[in-house]
């Protein structure tokens, strides 16, 4: 098939930034989002044009590293899966594709679709961690029975891949279901309840001092992840965000 | 100079208990005065990383990704092998050792494999008061899966995301390391070479990612844990950036490669769809615990289901050939991996291959469901005759198990493998191979290590499932750290590595150079289609199969590739700006010298041994057959042009594992 | 509470309990008001009682009033706030794949209730405290009889009034859709309940606004037929 497409080009962070358009043809429905894009990007190198940027890794959904807004939606049209998974057979001959980077002042643009997200990763180093030392003493790990039911949605928060489709749908730029799938899968855990405290409000916090937006409930974020993360983590961080306050 | 393997002496089972307790130590308050770089942040190099950093050492930790996070640890699927015995089936330290030093075919060192096995069972209760949410059974207690290669069930998971989760935990320890100041963190940056200073690893040049900018960082020692080299082949399942640039650099500076023509071939990955594709995804060896393998009996139902006038789902019993089942009764579709995917391989090129291309062979789980819905029906006391309950009930088991894999293996090939049959074909998926380590994990550049997949020491010539997390982490929560110790406590008195040094300066300048040499070379055809083009001759001539005449002429194809590469490629935009195909430019580079190496490793080894098959060596039924007289380690020292590669043996001696016939029959 | 309130969910915490409460509030006036159209002797008495007990003029008025400017003032910080978030906008955005028009549009549903509350303050609350607390008449009467449910049946005559009172009520509706259900997660309401509290914040959202406007079409239908 044949496609349009127009593309955010920005040359550094400085760079002002604007859409292009591009023509690509002969694409195969059995194609990545992707490897469209390796296609394209040949043609702009055997032709001396700069090739468009974009991050990417593993390929297979699960290193959170693409992050493309196709077409209005973050990972584009089709559910529960990351722009890498995204196959073109989910449009049509003639399509015009918008390709845009996730936007948010939290994630500022490095280079035409690929932007930094280091802002998660102060946020995780403010707790997303339990304390505890490696060392070849620590207790059998049978000896604290944890209900399957626990373990399982604590697996199921645990699933996020950090990529900030979240935060790239949500209209106000929220980290939200980013942040509190980490509070919520050592909430859930007997082993993450020492710091509990601590933990929510100060992840809470840097999530705050890195400049996302407030969350207001739209649910867009819980649509748009590639590993459907449920609101059900913001409604407990919510909970655990207030009785830590409480707390003092 | 002569390899040390540096193995301690007394009986197996207290050797890495002893050594524990005779090597040096360094105070905690000279802890702090000794800095380390750990190079790649996946699980071997993030527990390192961690690890190191809660001991009081000075971390500088180095990833190319955007966050530590997304290492290709993360894309590990079934899970992690411990010797727990949780499952009271007759497991133990030693029984894990076994399997894998026999599943690695005789390859690997003995000493390390036991050490291996019997750290195993702290990485699982390192990781759960980590809060890595293992699968749980209705008792609260860890549940174990069973892998190939072996007859217990040993292997802890969460869902088909192990490697994630294990990743993440280790992620989790950097953090708080990271937030105590003790591990500095530098993502987008990639290691272009190591500094040697007075014989000693003393630092590492890197390149900013982001800015281009080249860095000198000085350490007391390097740690590298980066990582397999399978994207030697182009398509592999490892992630589009995984690389040989730091192994190789290391190597060129003297650290001996060992092994390099060991790669593993996994079995069960979707099959190649076009010549558009950029990599392979690889489906969970734990689907081969319920899925059965086959390809039709008769060349006219293969005709039949490639023109899409038959269904599989429509061949009779009688007419499907369970290949795997057939041939290997006793593990039947649980065979190791190199011995499935080489099963896979004789199927297609006998013609019985599945899709358009002749690759691919079914993973049926029409079996599974039916009998876990027979099974769920009489639970909850349904009527177990009724085919179609049976069938709703036996999806619900097989999605919650492996719904994930499902989803994926349907958006990818848009075909619903709960009503058909999947099709898979084996593809390059782990190296066991890599830069040669002695038992305390460093190369032979005293202060460099390597760690995880980037060393060669445990998996011998194949790697059995769920062994691959084991490695990496042990490796980086409980072996380095300890032994690099020993090498640091002479360093307590160093003071901190000027960067200002002559080698440092040498280093950059060559580093540089060789990124101008790309960045002005303006030559016709993209990087893309050199490594295209390399990853066919490798697949073609030293994949699954390999002989004498195609190894040569590989060795010849691949030289040839990287003159012209040197003189054809063409490298847009500039050095000092992000530019992804420069950093590529510098892999394929590297790919291109170490594939060569590659080759004449495999023609060196004149034997069939776990993923390396030399058509010349097998037994009549077509297994690997195994000579005595290579019962070593080739360990090659860098000499300019890979064709030059000086090789070194280490003996490998089995003093308490007898060395058999490796059968699964 | 200052320290909570500089936190964004400390925010939208004080956003979920001021609406919680303005929704009690709007339950309990819709209650009263319902008596006009059943018995407008029960309405004027129970009108006096509210216009003149101490406790709900001097306690709990100002609670209210500080609760709906206190909402208000909320909402526009977190707008302002949420739209820095994002400096430069998507060229395309496809919004109404993932989320519900009335949760993307609570500022200009919040926009429109506001302007009603405008209004009403000048149609009914002004006036009230003119005759109460500046001419000082307290007794609630006029030409002999109790003055409440007059009043109320005069407001509802024009049919412009009318229109824009209806208007407003679905705005309101539209508002309280997306509100009352994101009050109970933002207070972290999440259990085996949450979905009955959906379904009622369903009914109520719809039920009570769609109340007010059978008010006004009822007295503004009986006039003018």
């Amino acid at each position: 098939m044949n496609l349009t497409l127009k593309i955010w080009r920005q040359k550094n962070a400085n760079d002002k930034g604007k859409m292009v358009d591009y023509q690509i043809s002969d694409v195969s429905p059995d194609m990545s989002f992707l490897e469209m894009l390796d296609v394209l990007n040949n043609q702009l190198i055997e032709k001396g044009d700069s090739p468009v940027a974009f991050d990417h890794d593993c390929r297979e959904g699960i290193c959170g590293m693409c992050s493309l807004y196709i077409n209005g939606e973050a990972h584009g049209p089709d559910r529960r899966v990351t722009t890498c998974q995204l196959h073109m057979r989910m449009f049509k001959d003639g399509d015009t594709i918008h390709i845009e980077p996730f936007r948010a002042k939290a994630f500022p643009i490095i280079k035409d679709l690929v932007v930094d997200r280091s802002a998660f990763d102060r946020v995780q180093h403010a707790g997303g961690f339990i304390s505890v030392n490696t060392s070849g003493n620590t207790q059998d790990a049978n000896s604290i029975p944890i209900s399957k039911h626990a373990a399982d949605k604590a697996m199921d928060a645990a699933t996020c891949i950090g990529c900030g489709a979240c935060v790239a749908s949500c209209k106000n730029s929220s980290a939200m279901l980013f942040v509190s799938a980490k509070v919520s899968q050592y909430a859930l855990l007997p082993q993450g309840q020492v710091e509990a405290t601590d933990r929510v409000l100060n992840m809470v916090q840097q999530m705050d001092d890195e400049g996302f937006g407030n969350c207001t409930n739209t649910g867009a974020c819980e649509v748009e992840c590639p590993k459907g993360i449920s609101l059900e983590n913001i409604a407990r961080m919510n909970r655990e965000y207030l009785s830590a306050s409480f707390k003092g | 100079m002569a390899l040390d393997s540096k193995i301690p002496q007394g009986p197996l089972a207290d050797k890495w208990t002893k050594h524990k307790n005779d090597i040096n130590l360094v105070n905690p308050a000279n802890k702090r005065l000794i800095d380390v770089i750990v190079v790649g942040t996946g699980l071997a190099g993030g527990s390192a990383a961690a690890t190191l950093a809660e001991l009081g050492y000075n971390v500088k930790a180095f990833c190319f990704q955007d966050s530590p996070r997304r290492a290709h640890s993360i894309a590990a699927q079934g899970g992690i092998n411990a010797a727990k015995n949780y499952q009271g089936d007759g497991d133990s330290t030693y029984r894990l050792f076994y399997d894998t030093v026999k599943g690695g075919d005789y390859r690997s060192r003995e000493a390390n494999v036991y050490r291996l096995a019997e750290v195993s069972a702290n990485i699982i209760d390192q990781c759960v008061a980590q809060g890595v949410p293992f699968a749980r059974d209705y008792g609260g207690l860890l549940d174990n899966r069973s892998f190939g290669g072996v007859l217990v069930s040993r292997t802890f998971y969460a869902k088909g995301q192990t490697g994630q989760q294990l990743l993440l935990g280790a992620y989790s320890a950097m953090n708080r390391q990271i937030g105590r100041g003790k591990i500095k963190m530098y993502n987008r940056h990639e290691m272009l070479d190591v500094v040697i200073v007075d014989g000693k690893a003393r630092g590492i040049i890197a390149r900013n990612l982001v800015t281009g900018e080249i860095e000198r960082h000085s350490a007391h020692a390097v740690v590298l844990g980066t990582g397999g080299y399978g994207n030697v082949f182009f398509l592999s399942t490892n992630a589009m950036g995984s690389n040989v640039t730091a192994a190789w650099r290391a190597h060129k500076r003297g650290a001996y490669f060992a092994n390099p023509c060991y790669t593993q071939i996994h079995p069960t990955c979707i099959p190649v769809s076009g010549d558009h594709q950029s990599k392979l995804t690889l489906m969970s060896e734990s689907l081969r615990n319920d899925g059965r393998i086959w390809v039709p009996k008769h060349k006219k139902d293969v005709e039949a289901i490639r023109s899409g006038k038959l269904k599989p789902t429509q061949l009779a019993e009688e007419d499907r050939d369970y290949y795997l089942e057939r041939r290997y009764p006793a593990f039947g579709n649980l065979v190791p991996r190199d011995v499935a995917s080489r099963a896979a391989k004789e199927r297609c090129d006998a013609g019985f291959g599945v899709n358009a291309t002749g690759e691919a062979v079914y993973l049926d789980f029409a079996a599974a469901i039916i009998r876990y819905g027979k099974e769920k029906a009489h639970v909850k006391g349904l009527n177990e005759n009724d085919d179609s309950l049976v069938k709703e009930l036996g999806k619900e088991v097989v999605k919650a198990k492996y719904g994930n894999l499902f989803q994926m293996y349907e958006k990818i090939v848009d075909e619903n493998p709960y009503e058909t049959p999947m099709m898979i074909f084996p593809a390059v998926h782990y190296t066991m191979g890599g830069i040669w380590v002695d038992y305390n994990l460093q190369t032979t550049i005293p202060g460099l290590y390597a760690i995880g997949e980037a060393n060669f020491s445990d998996h011998g010539s194949n790697r059995l499932g769920a062994s691959a997390l084991m490695q990496g982490l042990a490796d980086g929560y409980f072996v380095l750290p300890y032994t690099i110790g020993d090498y640091l406590s002479e360093d307590i008195r160093t003071g901190a590595i000027s960067t200002d040094s002559p080698e440092f300066e040498e280093a950059e300048k060559n580093a540089v150079e060789n990124i101008n040499h790309l960045i002005n070379n303006k030559g016709t055809k993209s990087v893309d289609s050199f490594h295209r083009r390399l990853g066919k001759i490798m697949w073609n001539k030293c994949g699954m199969s390999r002989n004498e005449k195609e190894l040569k002429e590989a060795i010849e194809e691949i030289s040839a590739l990287r003159k012209e590469f040197y003189k054809d490629v063409l490298v847009p935009g500039t050095a000092d700006e992000f530019n992804e195909q420069l950093a590529k430019a510098g892999r394929v580079a590297d790919f291109l010298e170490l594939g060569e190496l590659f080759a004449k490793d495999a023609l060196l080894r004149e034997e069939s041994a776990g993923g390396h098959f030399r058509e010349e060596h097998q037994t009549p039924e077509g297994e690997a057959k195994r000579r005595k007289e290579f019962q070593f380690v080739s360990a090659w020292e860098y000499k300019g042009e890979p064709k030059d590669a000086l090789l070194h043996k280490e003996a490998l001696v089995y003093e308490n594992i007898e060395v058999k016939e490796r059968s699964y029959k | 509470m200052s320290g909570i309130l500089s936190s964004s969910i400390g925010r939208k915490f004080a956003m979920a309990i001021s609406a919680l409460f303005l929704m009690i509030f709007l339950l309990q006036h819709f209650a009263i008001n319902i008596l006009s159209v059943f018995s407008p002797d029960t309405f004027n008495e129970v009108s006096h009682f509210m216009g003149t007990f101490w406790v709900i003029q001097y306690a709990l008025q100002p609670v209210l009033i500080f609760g709906v400017v206190f909402h208000f003032v909320m909402g526009f910080v977190l707008e302002i706030k949420n739209t820095k978030a994002r400096q430069i906008k998507y060229a395309v955005n496809n919004g109404g794949a993932n989320s519900s028009w009335m949760s993307r549009n609570m500022i200009w549903s919040g926009l429109a209730i506001l302007a009603f509350v405008v209004l009403h303050f000048i149609d009914f609350w002004i006036p009230e405290i003119n005759i109460k607390y500046i001419q000082g008449d307290m007794s609630g009467m006029h030409n002999g009889e109790f003055r409440y449910f007059h009043e109320l049946v005069e407001k509802f005559h024009s049919p412009l009034r009318v229109g824009a009172y209806c208007l407003a009520f679905v705005f309101l509706a539209l508002h309280l859709l997306h509100g009352f259900e994101s009050a109970f997660q933002s207070v972290g309401a999440n259990n085996k309940y949450t979905k009955g509290l959906k379904n009622f914040s369903k009914i109520y959202a719809i039920g009570i606004p769609a109340g007010f406007i059978f008010i006004a079409l009822f007295h503004h239908l009986n006039q003018v037929l």
